[in-house]
């Protein structure tokens, strides 16, 4: 049943309800594959097991019963460990909630169970969502299916690596400046970053409120989109959250299959977001990508978006400056680990201390001191005030970029996956990666990452980020089908199916074991 | 500072004069919390009344309850507030275990009401203009117990429980401009403008306005000037005094302990100061400054508000009259005394005499049995005296004493009966036979009876002493259970004892 694992989300669709195969069958090849590889890449921090197979049993029996069930009931999913499970450890990441469950389960993890997906566990992060490469876990690294001594990205380096490593069709991510998309890029899989206030946050641990976002990942346009429809929409529980409806984001990734989708549409090259800082192969690779377009009857401008540069120096203010406060409720007297002090007497103060001290990692105490100080009295206007006006001028450079085209093109991230360590010791260099990514959640607009080839120099996978204006998500996926289609035909093959084969030597030991 | 330490009040009047200021915290009364479906519930089982949001677990997000919001405009109006037409939520940030998020979500730059005024009235006859700078939204704490120390306070305790039931609860809190020209006066001042506060969020009925359970909360201000000054003093801000006696002492004791120290060439530390029931004397709390950082920033989890103006005079619409008003409308019409309508105010019984005189009573009799027999119940029965009989009720019994179908004495056996459940006080009356014996000839069988009982009795009054008709007619009484009226029976007695055989 291993073909299973390498089946789309909809490809599994179609065997459920066919009643070809089953959802414990799926499932168990699943859990068989992360068992055979993810000792190596750890892109699971807790792995649901038996209770994943029960929930599958359950799908085959109401489907069996003829119940009618959401298209995608039996599907197994990941979910990122930044979102509440109540039956599964929720840590985000970080030593301050090890074995913390959750006695809710966030929003869309309710609705994927309402719509019969399986959870199979929770994937690995940067802690608090804090980092690009998955480094900054408490729990150790998650390795890029690629390259073994490289980053998966971050801070959904967990997601995206089961993703493209096959332990899972799907996965949710969350994305507060690119951590859904540039995680998606270095791993050649498909990562969508909703409009912000399309997907509920109540139950995502918040990093940065005005920020973060909840979105599908996937290694498919369509599959992105089926996960979307699932779980997109309005939430009462979170007051940011849009209250229009939405339409079908599937239907619009199948507009994008029809011949001539392309025709006419409007893609704009942001011109702040190339050049100098851009690894060749990357660069290389989205130039092709931009011709393959223009054949298939696309308009390609370049457009200015001057503000972006102070884009990152803005986010690295605001972030901070929320996650601050975000975090105080970190204080180990309503859940979470509880540290006593070495010395001194047990004051709530000094536990509340000793504990933030030994349960927050250094990135995480970082942002912290970063936001504390930007918020106080006296630098506010000069720190955060500066920051928001820095904002509205990139949401205008938007505007005025959507008055002339229909979509925004960059490279996802100025280079693909760097090695374990490369940027550890230097968290200027760490920040400025996300430089391509950030101005899409600071103007609250959606985007999306596609894999558009391997970058000449190391044979690792690049991303085209795609942009759209605010509530316009359906035509990321349309253009995205569409782009995927274009490029899949053009290679005579995916992306992932050049992915180097993983060594399953954990299979290898329990066959032995078993003799 | 102990009591003979402190300056004489008269004395320090003559030396300072006193700044005040008040923050007064209204707990709203809504169904649920300011930023969750949780109940807003006293009295509850110790965190029963919590969710991931009012807990602050990580995930949890707040959602505005637009009820918390209505009340915070009607208090607004009310108090003569402008209604903000853009507002927002802030974050205030601090840490502190009965805050679960260990921020409160406050109001800052934008609160909802702002610029009002409303003038009270002193005993004196002085009217007192007191400013209101704003009235902003904010969710209450949770509520700590100290245990294991002597006390009940933090010091010495051996460790703290704490309940979220009360964190998340909304309040208001209503923040004074400075209130200069207070003179003597300004215990008073302060205790009035607190009265002033409850009343009007118990006639708006947005708060249960309870302060002995805490919802309502004053913070006062209090600083000197020297006469002849006009540098404003340094001021202390004495925390939670809870009754409105409080407020009074509060105050008189921080401007007599505030002379003494400046008089004696010290210094006021800028601090909260905590006020001790028990001994009426305020000790020091935390140093406070202009400076404290609570690191505001607009709550990113929150939409800005902004009310429309016809909801907002919607909303103007359903305020009741002004309480002071009312006041010295109902008094005119009933025609009471000072004496007694202060004892109906202080009574809380304003709306139930109110009642009772619509349900049809006189205002004096309404009065007197809400003030009189309905308060000795509710006092032994340690309830409120509402809470036992309905105006409509008492109208009623009112209405039968008046038509002389009651006596005073067995008007209170009805109201017995009535507050047991019996029923109307009609059918109270009727069920227990209660009423007056108006029919002369079954007096006068029970008349005969006992005359010819007590031959010896019968002989004493025909021949003259009429005081020993006393012994028949107490007999005649118990034996009509006492419904009879003694004045006719006694005319009656004398009447029989001459033509009886
Ligand atoms: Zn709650």
């Amino acid at each position: 049943m291993t073909y299973l694992t390498k089946l789309s989300a909809a490809a599994l669709r179609d065997l459920l309800i066919s009643q070809e195969v089953s959802a414990v069958e799926v499932t168990r090849a699943h859990l068989d594959h992360i068992s055979a590889v993810d000792t190596d890449l750890h892109a699971f921090l807790h792995v649901a097991g038996d209770d994943a197979l029960a929930t599958a049993a359950q799908i085959d029996e109401r489907r069996a019963a003829g119940e009618t069930l959401n298209p995608l009931a039996g599907v197994p999913i990941a979910i990122k460990d930044v979102l509440a499970t109540q039956d599964m450890p929720t840590t985000a990441g970080s030593r301050i909630l090890e074995g913390w469950v959750p006695p809710y389960d966030a929003t869309v993890v309710a609705r994927l169970r309402a719509a019969g997906l399986v959870p199979l566990g929770k994937t690995n992060m940067d802690e608090f969502a804090m980092g690009s490469s998955t480094e900054h876990s408490a729990y150790g690294v998650t390795r890029n299916p690629w390259d073994r001594d490289r980053i998966p990205g971050g801070s959904g380096g967990g997601s995206a690596a089961a993703v493209a490593s096959f332990q899972a069709p799907l996965a949710l991510g969350s994305d507060t400046g690119g951590s859904i998309r540039q995680p998606a890029a270095v791993t050649g899989s498909v990562g969508v970053k909703p409009t912000y206030g399309g997907v509920s946050r109540y139950g995502a641990i918040a990093l940065a409120s005005s920020l973060d976002q909840v979105g599908p990942v996937s290694r498919t346009v369509y599959d992105a989109a089926l996960l979307h429809d699932v779980i997109g929409g309005h939430d009462p529980l979170d007051s940011t959250s849009l209250t229009e409806p939405w339409p079908s984001m599937a239907a619009a990734a199948q507009a994008g299959l029809k011949d001539g989708a392309l025709k006419g549409v409007r893609v704009g090259v942001i011109k702040e977001l190339s050049g100098d800082g851009f690894q060749a192969g990357v660069t290389q690779r989205f130039n092709e990508t931009l011709a393959l377009l223009v054949g298939a009857g696309a308009e390609i401008t370049e457009v200015s978006a001057p503000n972006f540069e102070y884009a990152v120096a803005a986010y690295y203010l605001i972030l901070p400056a929320e996650a601050s406060s975000n975090l105080a409720r970190f204080d180990s007297v309503r859940f979470g680990i509880r540290v006593n002090p070495e010395s001194g007497s047990l004051t709530s103060e000094h536990v509340m201390s000793a504990t933030r001290e030994a349960g927050f990692g250094p990135e995480v105490k970082r942002r912290i001191i970063l936001g504390t100080y930007a918020l106080s009295a006296g630098y506010y206007d000069a720190y955060y005030g500066s920051a928001q006006k820095v904002r509205t001028l990139i949401q205008r450079d938007f505007a005025s970029a959507f008055s002339q085209v229909d979509v925004l093109v960059s490279p996802s991230a100025p280079t693909t996956a760097f090695k374990f360590g490369e940027k550890l010791d230097d968290p200027m260099a760490m920040y400025i990666n996300d430089v391509t990514t950030i101005p899409a959640n600071l103007a609250g607009v959606p985007g999306m990452s596609i894999p558009i080839g391997l970058a000449p120099e190391d044979g690792l996978p690049v991303g085209l980020q795609i942009m759209a204006p605010a509530r316009a998500d359906a035509r990321l996926y349309t253009v995205g089908a569409a782009i995927e289609q274009l490029l899949e035909a053009s290679w005579g093959h995916t992306m992932l199916s050049q992915a180097p084969a993983l060594t399953p030597t954990e299979m290898f030991a329990s066959e032995e074991g078993a003799v | 500072m102990p009591k003979a330490e402190l300056m004489d009040y008269d004395k320090a009047l003559e030396l300072f004069e006193p700044v005040l200021g008040f923050e007064v915290h209204v707990e709203l009364n809504t169904k649920t919390k300011m930023f969750c479906g949780c109940a807003n519930e006293f009295g509850s089982g110790a965190n029963t009344n919590t969710c991931p949001t009012c807990l602050g677990l990580p995930g949890g997000l707040p959602q505005i309850n637009k009820k918390a919001l209505e009340s915070s405009i009607r208090l607004g109006l009310a108090l003569g507030c402008e209604i903000a037409e853009h507002s927002r939520f802030a974050r205030k940030n601090y840490f502190y275990p009965d805050t679960a998020k260990n921020f409160q979500t406050s109001q800052y730059d934008d609160p909802i009401c702002h610029d009002g005024s409303i003038t009270i009235e002193l005993e004196s006859g002085r009217l007192v203009t007191v400013e209101i700078e704003r009235a902003h939204m904010e969710d209450d704490a949770g509520k700590l117990t100290h245990m294991g120390g002597a006390t009940g306070r933090i010091q010495g305790a051996d460790y703290s429980l704490v309940d979220y039931n009360r964190g998340g609860v909304p309040l208001v809190e209503i923040v004074t401009q400075m209130i200069e020209g207070a003179e003597h006066d300004a215990p008073e001042i302060g205790k009035t403008y607190v009265a002033a506060i409850r009343e009007i969020a118990k006639a708006l009925g947005v708060s249960n306005a309870r302060m002995e359970e805490g919802n309502v909360r004053c913070d006062a201000n209090v600083s000197l000037r020297p006469r002849g000054s006009n540098v404003l003093g340094t001021r202390t801000e004495t925390k939670n005094v809870n009754s409105l006696r409080s407020v009074e002492r509060a105050v008189r004791y921080e401007i007599q302990r505030q002379a003494a120290v400046l008089h004696s060439g010290g210094t006021i530390t800028q601090e909260t100061r905590h006020w001790h029931e028990d001994t009426g004397i305020t000790s020091a709390g935390r140093p406070k400054s202009d400076a404290d950082d609570y690191r505001y920033f607009p709550e990113p989890d929150l939409l800005p508000m902004a009310p429309s103006r016809e909801w907002v005079e919607e909303l103007r619409l359903t305020l009741p009259e002004p309480p002071a008003a009312r006041r010295k409308r109902l008094q005119a019409a009933w025609g009471f005394v000072n004496l007694e309508f202060q004892d109906v105010v202080n009574s809380d019984l304003l709306d139930a005499v109110e009642a009772t005189v619509a349900a049809g009573a006189s205002a004096q009799a309404a009065r007197k049995w809400w003030t009189g027999e309905i308060a000795r119940l509710a006092n032994v029965a340690g309830v409120a005296g509402d809470s036992l009989v309905t105006p409509v009720q008492l109208a009623a019994l009112i209405g039968l004493v008046e038509a002389g179908t009651l006596t005073d004495r067995l008007a209170r056996q009805v109201l017995e009966g009535v507050i047991a459940g019996e029923g109307t006080p009609a059918e109270v009356v009727e069920s227990r036979g209660l009423a007056v014996v108006s029919d002369d000839g079954a007096l006068i069988t029970a008349i005969d009876a006992a005359l010819l009982g007590q031959p010896d009795v019968l002989a004493k009054i025909r021949d003259g002493k009429v005081q020993a008709a006393g012994a028949v007619i107490g007999a005649v009484m118990k034996a009509m259970r006492g419904q009879a009226d003694a004045a006719r029976v006694r005319e009656l007695v004398l009447e029989r004892a001459a033509t009886i055989e």
